[in-house]
């Protein structure tokens, strides 16, 4: 019972603090294509894959007061950042279980870049793809973003990195 | 003549209760509905247990699919085809994406995918991918073709008018599943004026606007979704019914596990136990198998498998009370230890079961969420976001709902003989 709002609130409990939406996102979708148990449905949208379920599931998890959500003013943007109250650690040690690898894969991911992430996350989406056609197609759908040569390699060397973390 | 232009030699219909006929004149389209992965369609139920509320709703994904065809069809030739805003070679990509857009649903869709965490858009690309009759048909349109719709399924097409058709905040699929569940169920919400929207709708750039005249139009339609939601995909009754459902396969997949000994071998369930299924697999099993299944195990040894099942059959359902696990998440750590003690599982006999919806959004600039909004164009050609121009749509604009039920067997804790106490203490903090 609640493992699955209680898993989302670890996230953030193991990660410290989160900075930004997009990145909080990223990293429940990596982690849960390492098979960590999160049932949060995603699809491919303008930043990437993103779950409207893990939206909704953080702000009713600010309303309960398991998280605090702070805004701030970027000027063209606004910075979210996310930690866990006193409240919600209680509540994940009540109802979250055993998962392994998944403190260290939070603090790998959460040290990353969102941009970073987001190709990372966008590569584990097309990933029934060759490798050189998930460049292809994250190139296609990601134009604006231009990622470099390097930038794939670096994430290609990460997700190999991360895959000894899978739970199995 | 291509394949891809081929027309049937005359034109097909499908007697339809929304739309009053589906018509078909492209061969492609033809072949698609006769495909076995397609007909699977048939036996998957378009709202999976609301049957037992309502129970007119035995309609299928089927009657869907052909709904949500129909509905792009008529856009993309009756509306679209004289704006030169719109690509015509897309036509048919938009009308295969639409026809298959649902295909990969499991049975009973939601509850079946939640227990083997599967989802149902990644099947529906897998099977226009692989090895399928409807790839194969796909393919004799071109050999990049299966590609091209599914893509439009997953959104990351390069035409993103097409995805807007299929998927977006006011869609084919959208406006025929809530007038064809408001049919089937019998509930009068649900009903908008969808022949105004059709007419109203215009390509634009990248996506699909409303002229700002359709707006009435449009905001019941929003209204409509919100009532369906909350008041029919959303039932307490059929989600206990849920409940049951997902509870029933867990504990199936939980004997598997152990090494128990089924009266029947759950083959066809097998790779879902073992988190290993083969596509073939996954478009064999269809309801008529879970049903079929469910008779069998009535008749388990495993008491909880054979109670669980029968209850599903039987519409013996879980009462519920409603909670706030904000104000008070230790309540199910209280009830959790009385189970134990009074010898329930609470694994099986007390779950937790939550929902929210988000009516209307609108893009926020810089950040992650946000749907693509509903564009309204005005006589001068600017757009303009509906919620700004609609206080109706403005009032539910970006809010979001949320509710949480406890759902536990009444009938077991009210139950005389042994524990009783105990049981009566559990109803007690139950508020029952």
């Amino acid at each position: 019972m609640l493992e699955e709002h209680a898993n989302v609130v670890r996230v953030v409990s193991l990660a410290g603090e989160v900075t930004g939406r997009k990145k909080l996102q990223k990293i429940v979708y990596i982690a849960k294509k390492l098979n960590y148990p999160f049932h949060e449905k995603y699809h491919f949208h303008m930043y990437g894959p993103y779950s409207e379920e893990l939206t909704m599931r953080v702000e009713e998890l600010c309303t309960m007061g398991f998280l605090t959500e702070r805004k701030e003013d970027k000027g063209s943007y606004q910075q979210y950042r996310y930690e866990v109250t006193d409240k919600g650690t209680t509540f994940t040690e009540s109802f979250c279980k055993e998962a392994g690898g998944l403190p260290q894969i939070i603090e790998e991911l959460n040290t990353q870049s969102a941009r970073f992430l987001e190709l990372v996350s966008s590569l584990l989406y097309f990933d029934e793809l060759s490798r050189e056609q998930q460049i292809v197609k994250v190139r296609t759908v990601k134009a604006k973003l231009n990622f470099t040569d390097e930038e794939f390699e670096h994430a290609f060397t990460f997700m190999t990195k991360l895959n000894q973390f899978k739970n199995n | 003549m291509s394949y891809a232009t081929k027309k049937l030699a005359e034109e097909k219909v499908f007697k339809d209760p929304v739309h009053r006929y589906v018509h078909v004149r492209d061969q492609v389209i033809w072949d698609l509905v006769a495909t076995r992965e397609f007909q699977r369609l048939r036996r998957i139920k378009q709202l999976g247990t609301t049957y037992l509320v309502f129970h007119g709703a035995e309609h299928s994904r089927f009657s869907h699919s052909l709904g949500v065809y129909e509905i792009t069809r008529r856009v993309v030739d009756d509306v679209f085809v004289d704006y030169p805003e719109w690509d015509n070679s897309e036509r048919l990509v938009a009308l295969c994406a639409a026809l298959l857009h649902d295909l990969g649903h499991g049975p009973f869709s939601h509850a079946f995918e939640h227990v083997f965490n599967l989802d149902h858009e990644a099947y529906t690309r897998a099977i226009i991918l692989g090895d399928t009759e409807v790839n194969e048909v796909l393919r004799r349109v071109a050999e990049d073709f299966p590609q091209k719709v599914s893509d439009v399924i997953e959104k990351t097409y390069e035409n993103q008018q097409v995805v807007s058709l299929i998927s977006s905040q006011i869609d084919a699929d959208r406006m025929d599943y809530l007038q064809r569940d408001a049919y089937f169920t019998g509930v009068s919400y649900g009903h908008f004026d969808m022949e105004r929207i059709l007419r109203v709708m215009r390509p634009r750039e990248d996506q699909i606007v409303i002229k700002s005249s359709g707006m009435h139009a449009v905001e019941d339609y929003i209204m409509s979704r919100y009532q369906m939601y909350w008041q029919v995909y959303f039932h307490p009754v059929s989600r206990s019914a849920e409940v049951i459902l997902r509870k029933t396969l867990e504990r199936a997949q939980e004997l598997y596990h152990e090494g128990y000994t089924f009266k029947v071998e759950p083959t066809p369930f097998k790779s879902f136990f073992d988190g290993n299924i083969e596509l073939q697999q996954y478009i064999e099993l269809d309801e008529t198998i879970i049903m079929t299944y469910f008779h069998f195990w009535t008749h388990e040894e495993d008491a909880i498998l054979s109670d669980l099942s029968s209850r599903f059959l039987n519409r013996r359902l879980f009462k519920y009370i409603e909670y706030d696990p904000g104000a008070d998440f230790k309540k199910v750590l209280e009830l959790e230890e009385l189970y134990k003690k009074a010898g329930l599982n609470a694994n099986y006999y007390l779950v937790h079961d939550s929902t929210s919806d988000l009516p209307y959004d609108f893009y926020r600039p810089g950040e992650e969420e946000g749907r693509l909004p509903i564009h309204l164009l005005r006589s001068n050609g600017e757009l303009s976001e509906l919620s700004r121009s609609s206080e109706v749509v403005e009032s539910i604009s970006g809010k979001r709902r949320f509710d949480h039920k406890i759902y536990f067997p009444e009938d077991v804790l009210l139950e005389n003989g042994k524990k009783r106490m105990l049981r009566k203490q559990i109803l007690e903090v139950l508020n029952r």
